[in-house]
């Protein structure tokens, strides 16, 4: 791949960063470090999962998206509503009263996303037949999730469905109709998906499995929720029928959605990052059993439950629930669409080994066998005032020459017991047998200005002016 | 002689819960060490089945993992009742393993067979009314 460069949506808007250590405990890759009173994101741990703009408390983690102003870069738009759109307003039943609000806000056309997932999940469905001896299956629909096994599970990479992500069918069909409707070059036709998370936003400028994202801007779910609103009516008759997607497709934006459309039992499906760690880790381990499918969504409650939202997760499944009661199982399929492109992963997604410590087997040892000594001699805490998350942490960052053991208050403390030890004895000395020798003196005097610059280094993040290097 | 690195885990008897701590542990160690994810795979498998086998029949013991750039040594040393019958011990399926443990969905007979599938050199030393050490290798 030529773009190796990962770009990110999660990023720091340092004005507002207090310095706190709540990002970096709630951080799953232990991606956030504090220094200098700031946090920084490391780039090469970060999986884009969001959970820091969840739990930052100033609001100093923010996601970075499109506006809604992209529509005038080209002469034809079409909008891609994620089916979680639906899900954020009260008592809607009909899809088409979101999808005709959007072209009164300026779209050309439409595509759902949702017609998109039931082709992907008949894909999927005849995918996991053909190879019913590769079982289980990893959902390859989340893109942070692929990223967490890409950075953290290379064992499971070869587990991960090679289909592309319904967004990624719907961008594709979607501009091909286009094409089709209006004559236009590729270039000319703006595919605008309206998202639910910034993991997805990301996926667009640095697509998994293929080369490029047909999507060519993003959009959040809580910008245009709101300027869709005075569009919508609520008279059928006046509505242009453009909905076509049923229950497994709409579905798709809730834990477990993804499975529904596949007609197993065997499934597991499991949502928040936190619970999906453990059943990586416990899929790694070869510990579960029996299963054709695993359904893995970052965020709590599926996409409904994702940062760019603005309706609380369970209370949007709730209406999906309601809005898809009486709609057909699936509105779309493959048989109905032959003019449909590959649905399959173009390439490999392959493991980026980020967390080893050395360049070579023999380097990581020893940088280990330094991290164990390290992690011997701090305090075992783990209370993140160093800025690391962890002791361990802070000792891997130390062998990895990004900190300092003078980083941990309570070494810095003990440091400067010791000085301070040094000190009093020297003077005590000088008591007993009247004025200090040259010597002493010289040695007082460099005891008292280590003490001054340990002391210096001391401050309260947020307002240190200087540290110690 | 090449570096090596060791660690040193103690199993909790008794705990269902928390077998699986240390191979996870060890895991997490070896991805930083870059060793081969296949090789890792071993690892954890092999020891997770120790350390559940501790749980349940010695409560619990001590494990010591040792890397190289050549292999990956595990033993398990525990206190227990040590193994009347090793050839009986290692076919698929057999089982000592109380109800209780097996309702939970252990004790299904598979420990020791998994243990040496997933490993290059396996070694058994049991003494009766002493205990059992097991010493496993992965070669890299």
């Amino acid at each position: 791949m030529d773009n190796n460069k990962f770009t990110r949506s999660v990023q720091l808007k340092e004005s507002a960063c207090q310095g706190c250590i709540n990002c970096i405990k709630y951080c799953p890759t232990q991606a956030i470090r504090v220094h200098n009173g700031k946090a920084h994101i490391i780039d090469k741990f970060c999986i884009d999962c969001g959970r820091c703009i969840r739990y930052c408390p100033h609001h100093a983690k923010i996601a970075i998206y499109d506006p809604l102003s992209v529509i005038n870069n080209f002469k034809y738009t079409v909008a891609l509503p994620a089916p979680s759109l639906y899900a954020q307003y009260n008592n809607l039943t009909n899809v088409d009263i979101v999808l005709n609000a959007l072209l009164k806000l300026g779209f050309d056309d439409v595509y759902e996303v949702s017609a998109a997932a039931e082709l992907v999940s008949e894909a999927s469905r005849e995918y996991i037949k053909e190879h019913s001896n590769e079982t289980p299956f990893i959902s390859s629909a989340c893109p942070s999730v692929i990223r967490l096994i890409r950075v953290k599970f290379p064992s499971l990479i070869s587990r991960l469905l090679p289909i592309k992500a319904p967004v990624e069918v719907a961008a594709e069909i979607a501009r091909a109709r286009a094409m089709k409707k209006t004559g236009l070059k590729p270039e000319e036709i703006g595919i605008i998906f309206i998202s639910p998370c910034p993991s997805k936003v990301s996926y667009a400028k640095s697509p998994l499995g293929i080369e490029k994202s047909n999507i060519d801007n993003v959009i959040a779910i809580k910008d245009v929720y709101p300027l869709l609103l005075p569009h919508m009516k609520h008279d059928e008759s006046q509505l242009k029928p453009l909905s076509g997607s049923g229950r497994i497709g709409i579905g798709w934006c809730n834990a477990g959605g993804e499975v529904g459309g596949l007609f197993t039992d065997n499934y597991l499906a499991a949502d928040g990052i936190v619970n999906i760690l453990r059943v990586l880790e416990e899929l790694e381990d070869e510990k579960l059993q029996g299963l054709t499918f695993v359904e893995l969504s970052a965020c709590n409650g599926g996409c409904v439950g994702g940062t760019l939202t603005v309706e609380n997760a369970y209370i949007a499944t709730n209406k999906t629930k309601k809005l898809t009661k009486y709609q057909p199982v699936s509105k779309n399929h493959l048989a109905d669409n032959p003019d449909i492109g590959n649905l399959f992963w173009a390439g490999d997604v392959e493991y980026e080994p980020v967390f080893r410590l050395g360049n070579t087997f023999k380097e990581s040892l020893k940088m280990m066998g330094d991290v164990e000594k390290l992690t011997a001699m701090l305090p075992g805490l783990d209370c993140g005032s160093c800025g690391a998350p962890t002791c361990q942490t802070l000792a891997e960052d130390i062998v990895r020459g990004d900190a300092a053991p003078n980083d941990c208050i309570y070494v810095l403390r003990s440091n400067i017991a010791d000085l301070s030890r040094k000190i009093e004895h020297l003077t005590r000395d000088g008591i007993s047998e009247k004025a200090l020798s040259e010597e002493d003196d010289a040695l007082l005097r460099q005891y008292i200005h280590e003490l001054t610059s340990e002391l210096a280094s001391f401050g309260v993040p947020g307002t240190a002016k200087e540290r110690k290097e | 002689m090449s570096d090596e690195l060791t660690f040193n885990y103690t199993i909790d008897g008794d705990d269902f819960t928390r077998a699986g701590e240390a191979s996870s542990a060890v895991k997490n160690k070896l991805k930083m060490l870059g060793v081969d994810s296949d090789a890792i795979r071993k690892v954890a498998i092999a020891m997770y089945e120790g350390e559940i086998n501790m749980v349940i029949h010695a409560d619990g013991g001590a494990i010591t993992v040792t890397v190289s750039d050549e292999e990956i040594t595990m033993i398990l040393a525990d206190r227990g009742p040590g193994i009347p019958d090793v050839e009986k011990a290692m076919q698929e399926g057999f089982s000592t393993a109380r109800e209780e443990v097996r309702s939970l969905g252990f004790g299904a007979g598979m420990g020791l067979p998994n243990m040496k599938r997933y490993t290059d050199e396996m070694k058994i030393d049991t003494v009766i009314g002493e205990g059992t050490t097991i010493t496993m290798k992965v070669h890299l």
